[in-house]
């Protein structure tokens, strides 16, 4: 099986007063080409690090990523980095916001063509209405939709999504998770999401990484999600099964998280849910 | 609606008729002391037509032998131009020599009446002196603002460059304007008659730089590192990286700056005006207090202080606008 993208022995140590601080020990993921992941995790465990050191934002101490087959160096426009605060450029209409990375990512194509593709990314996140008001006219959710739209008009390898409905309300969530699912499934992306949120990591996921706590946190176990596509909220709430991989989730969270596995680099724990 | 024309219109008002009130008690007042008999001024009054009767009017004025300037303006003329001879002028108060509220009014009157007049190289109306000022300050300004935003920007982008030159702007900063200037005029000593002009525009220049130059600096230092992040996941180039996010993201700073420094170039043009003769609202001033023409300088002083101030509110009116966008 070809891993699109591959992390490898990944540490990161931070230099603090009291000497080194290892947040992040020997953590190893294989993701497959149009993968959703999700990675589970107490705050604070380094889950975020892990996706700033795939989105090039952060430089790894010791290990490799290698995505599409090449190692990851500083940042880009192949990975769209979903940010928990949108980080819209408070100057910019959320289409030139969404056009400042199109601008960069499809440089060879005509001013026309860049436009049209900024349009359509917005229009699908539903701001088509509303492309030219400034994110301090938008309310929270119309700009984390401008932001999913911004990581998806570059046509990126990979999407990042760094807790990116951590600051919205439950209902604005629900929505905003079904127009991710909706372009996820229109684009065919690989992405990888950081939450903690565990009903968010069902719905949305084909594989759930829990990781341990902090210092020197990794992968403790990883739950495959098997419920067809497209999903509805309805439908995996009727699910039996929803229940028993919700209750498996929160028992690692609850109990075995605080435990680093003892042998860190063997095959993959065995699941309960086969 | 009541409160706000009471708070915002009633009680500056107030406030300035009580300063105006205490000038006025402080500042002393022209009088005319009698230097020769009563008798003898009765007779010369009493000669004029129609003399007796104004020396019944004029008399019980001058009980305690002197008059104020401001009554004698009420005599018919032909009767103080026949007895002024007879007295000396001089003045009293608590601060004698300094004019008070109505003298300077009297004396300031032709400028602001007539604020375009050109009667002679240091006497023109305020309005033609506050302009010759305001065109200096403004290219003074240009040259501050077109040095001091890129040495911001360096000092706000590169450490290195910080230590290498913060302690030397430390130093510099807290320099008056009247240190700068004679060395101006020691640099542009051989540039010919406008050396005083350079003169000027280098110390208005290098005294209006500081706030523009470290309020940069602190902005571009205090620029989200979200956004920056935004830049280096589009692998913005150098240029798009300034002129996308970290220019616009400074602005705000900027403009807080660029609004110190316009006061402090304002402060500064005074100064140069004064030691380099320039006509303009500074000039004027100094040249008025050689001519012992004291009135003027408190006149000066309020018009250098409504321009400064209007100055500041015009800047602050920009800066809001763009501190809402950010």
């Amino acid at each position: 099986m070809s891993k699109f993208l591959e992390i490898s022995q990944l540490v990161k140590t931070f230099p603090t007063p009291k000497g080194p601080l290892t947040v992040v020990r020997d953590f190893d993921l294989g993701v497959k080409k149009g993968e959703f992941i999700t990675l589970i995790g107490h705050s604070g465990c380094g889950k975020s690090t892990v996706l700033s050191m795939v989105a090039g934002l952060t430089e790894s101490s010791s290990g490799g990523i290698i995505l599409a087959g090449k190692e990851v160096v500083g940042a880009g426009p192949d990975r769209g980095v979903v940010f928990q605060a949108p980080c819209l450029l408070p100057w910019f209409t959320a289409f030139e916001n969404v056009m400042l990375g199109v601008d960069q990512a499809y440089y060879t194509a005509s001013k026309l063509e860049r436009r049209q593709i900024a349009e359509y990314y917005l229009t699908i996140v539903g701001l088509g209405d509303a492309m030219d008001k400034r994110p301090g006219e938008l309310s929270q959710g119309m700009r984390q939709r401008c932001g999913i739209a911004r990581a998806f008009a570059l046509s990126p390898k990979m999407l990042l999504l760094d807790e990116p409905f951590g600051m919205l309300d439950s209902l604005t969530k629900y929505e905003l998770q079904d127009v991710l699912l909706d372009l996820w499934q229109r684009d065919q992306k690989t992405a990888l999401m950081v939450t903690h949120d565990v009903d968010e990591a069902l719905y949305l996921s084909d594989r759930v990484v829990m990781m341990t706590d902090g210092p020197e946190a990794t992968v403790g176990d990883i739950l495959e999600i098997n419920f067809p596509r497209p999903r509805t909220r309805k439908q995996l709430l009727e699910d039996p099964e929803y229940y028993r991989l919700r209750e498996y989730l929160l028992h690692f969270l609850n109990e075995r998280s605080h435990h680093r596995p003892a042998r860190v680099n063997q095959a993959a724990p065995v699941l309960v849910n086969a | 609606m009541n409160k706000f024309k009471f708070d915002w219109l009633i009680l500056p008002v107030v406030g300035v008729l009580i300063i105006l009130a205490a000038w006025h008690i402080v500042g002393g007042k022209k009088v005319y002391s009698l230097t020769t008999g009563m008798a003898e001024l009765g007779t010369t009054v009493a000669a004029l037509p129609e003399g007796e009767a104004q020396w019944k009017a004029l008399a019980p004025k001058l009980k305690s032998g002197e008059i104020e300037a401001t009554e004698t303006k009420r005599l018919r003329p032909d009767v103080w131009e026949a007895i002024s001879s007879s007295f000396e002028e001089k003045r009293i108060g608590l601060i004698p020599d300094l004019p008070n509220v109505v003298e300077t009014w009297d004396s300031s009157k032709p400028y602001i009446v007539d604020p375009w007049a050109k009667r002679g190289e240091m006497d023109q109306g305020i309005l033609r002196f506050t302009w010759y000022s305001l065109v200096l300050v403004a290219q003074g300004y240009a040259i501050a603002l077109i040095i001091g935003v890129p040495v911001g920007f360096f000092l706000g982008l590169s450490p290195t460059f910080t230590k290498m030159f913060d302690p030397l702007i430390q130093v510099l900063r807290p320099v008056s304007p009247l240190a700068w200037l004679p060395l101006g005029l020691v640099l542009f000593m051989r540039a010919g008659p406008e050396a005083g002009t350079y003169a000027a525009l280098f110390t208005i220049a290098l005294c209006g730089m500081w706030p523009t130059v470290l309020n940069t600096a602190v902005g571009v230092r205090a620029v989200p590192q979200d956004y920056l992040n935004v830049g280096r996941v589009l692998k913005l180039s150098r240029w798009k990286m300034l002129t996308k996010i970290l220019i616009p993201a400074t602005l705000p700073y900027m403009f807080t700056g660029f609004r110190l420094s316009l006061g402090i170039a304002w402060l500064a043009i005074v100064a140069a005006e004064m030691l380099t003769g320039r006509p303009g609202a500074g000039g004027f001033l100094w040249q008025e207090y050689n001519a012992l023409i004291y009135e003027h300088i408190i006149f000066s002083i309020l018009t250098i202080g409504i321009v400064g101030l209007i100055l500041d509110r015009l800047m602050s009116l920009v800066e809001a606008r763009f501190k809402a966008i950010s």
